[in-house]
């Protein structure tokens, strides 16, 4: 058996909106293999943002637990759980959440000077990143004079700053047009595959589907079904015909 | 010039995390560079406060001085002035009212730089959960905002303070003629100097602690949540 490097167990959350308890997650149990590119696919507001941010250590679960390398992340004070989102886990999201007031360059390079690597080393990783994401010579750049396209490189290229076990990202092809995010799935992908990092990406991109080694549908806060590739293929005809129907 | 912290192999047992001080400087100076309209505003308060300060404590100062040398002409020129001097007064110190003056425009400019610095840090909100989300610890946000407001406030204390002095000397010299600045002490305008300075600076770091601390403690995901 593979190595599980994310366990969710029953995981619960709800969101109190003055009295009214809204549950965006109802019990979700999931395992995730090391090295896989999963998909997390359902409809707009049933939960993926939510699961992220469990997964990811920036939201805690009302109840149920979530492991990371066999760790509850629970039970990780202030400082630890900073260092796993450091070292552990590389973020993308869906509006590229670069830094405004640096350069590309500086943007790849904090989470390096943040695990403590000496600027030189980190400037000279930090290139060899950009260079991987087809960016070497925009480096210099801030990110509002960079396209869409390129801003998300440049947080792929920093979510990998610090060789992080798992990638997660949210939704990172929505605010990119079709080609564009084609080419941020194929470099995603690539990615997992070169460096056995897991990828984990919320999205509703059916884009997606193609590259994924396995996709856990979700709606209204459950999971609905999870399937493997070799599965996939037929649900991905019913979604085409669904859709030609419409 | 960064400064390097010592180096570190990346260890899991180690589980270092670092922001090395001249990198945080340079991302404080970056930010306050990238908004240096609303950093202006922020520091023109400081500056006017400041001279404010400053222009009371020299302007006394001067007054002290003249009174003593004992010259007769200076103590008429004083009491023409306005000073109000009994036969037996023999120093001139600030009064009640101009103290209470100082302290409220001091006051006004603490609400206002708490009020502009809250600004930036909901300006900031999502850089400052991108910077949680890579790792930066609580104290790394307070320490950037902390230098920021060092950095303004060194500046405009400083802008002020030469002011302050400047406007006191010169009004001095139109109201008692130039012959008036002669006693006064160098020493002694250099530690009002100072003082308005450390004033300056003292307000700008108080102004600054709620909104830093409001920063820093704020979740990486209530941060990333809301949308612009
Ligand atoms: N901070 C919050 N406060 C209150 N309700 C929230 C909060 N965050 C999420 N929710 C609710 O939880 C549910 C799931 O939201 P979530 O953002 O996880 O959906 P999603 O699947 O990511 O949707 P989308 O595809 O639109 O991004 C929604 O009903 C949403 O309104
Ligand atoms: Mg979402």
């Amino acid at each position: 058996m593979s190595h599980i490097i994310i366990r969710v167990t029953n995981v619960h959350k709800s969101f109190k909106l003055g009295r009214i308890e809204l549950p965006a997650l109802r019990g979700v149990n999931l395992e995730i293999e090391k090295g896989r590119y999963i998909s997390i696919m359902g409809p707009s507001g049933s939960g993926k943002s939510t699961l992220f941010n469990m997964i990811g250590g920036l939201d805690k679960p009302t109840s149920g637990k979530v492991f990371i390398d066999e760790v509850d992340i629970a039970q990780l004070d202030a400082y630890e759980l900073a260092w796993l989102r450091c070292r552990k886990i590389g973020y993308i999201f869906q509006t590229f959440n670069l830094i405004q007031v640096m350069t590309a360059l500086e943007n790849v390079t904090l989470p390096m000077i943040f695990a403590g690597m000496d600027q030189e080393r980190a400037v000279e990783k930090g290139l060899e990143l950009l260079k991987m994401v087809g960016l070497a010579d925009r480096f210099r750049h801030k990110p509002f004079e960079l396209s869409g396209g390129q801003q998300q490189r440049v947080a792929v290229a920093r979510a990998l700053a610090n060789d992080p076990a798992i990638i997660l990202a949210d939704e990172p092809t929505g605010n990119l047009d079709l080609t564009t995010g084609a080419e941020i799935i194929d470099l995603l992908k690539h990615l997992s595959a070169e460096r056995k990092v897991t990828v984990i990406s919320a999205t509703h991109d059916f884009k997606m589907l193609n590259v994924s080694d396995q996709v856990v549908w979700i709606r209204d806060g459950r999971i609905e079904k999870i399937e493997n590739r070799d599965e996939l293929s037929i649900s991905v005809g019913q979604i085409d015909s669904r859709a030609l129907q419409d | 010039m960064q400064t390097h912290e010592p180096h570190q192999t990346s260890d899991s047992a180690q589980r270092l995390l670092v922001l090395p001080l001249g990198k945080s400087i340079q991302i404080a100076f970056q930010s306050l560079r990238v908004r240096f309209l609303r950093s202006l505003i922020t520091v023109a308060s400081l500056v006017l406060a400041i001279a404010f300060f400053c222009f009371t404590q020299v302007g006394t100062d001067l007054a002290d001085s003249m009174l003593q040398t004992g010259n007769d002409g200076f103590r008429q020129a004083l009491v023409r002035a306005g000073y109000d001097l009994s036969p037996v007064t023999t120093s001139i110190g600030s009064t009640p009212k101009q103290k209470w003056l100082m302290f409220l425009s001091l006051l006004v400019c603490l609400v206002g730089i708490v009020n502009a610095q809250l600004m930036s840090v909901s300006e900031r909100v999502r850089e400052i959960g991108t910077m949680k989300c890579l790792g930066a610890l609580d104290r790394f946000i307070l320490r950037i905002f902390l230098l920021e407001a060092g950095m303004q406030g060194l500046v405009g204390s400083a802008a002020g303070a030469l002011v302050g002095t400047a406007a006191a000397l010169i009004i001095g010299m139109v109201r008692f003629g130039p012959q008036a600045l002669k006693p006064l002490a160098f020493s002694q305008v250099a530690f009002s100097l100072l003082l308005s300075m450390a004033v300056g600076l003292g307000l700008s770091l108080t102004a600054v602690i709620y909104p830093a601390a409001k920063a820093a403690r704020m979740q990486p995901v209530e941060a990333m949540r809301r949308e612009f």
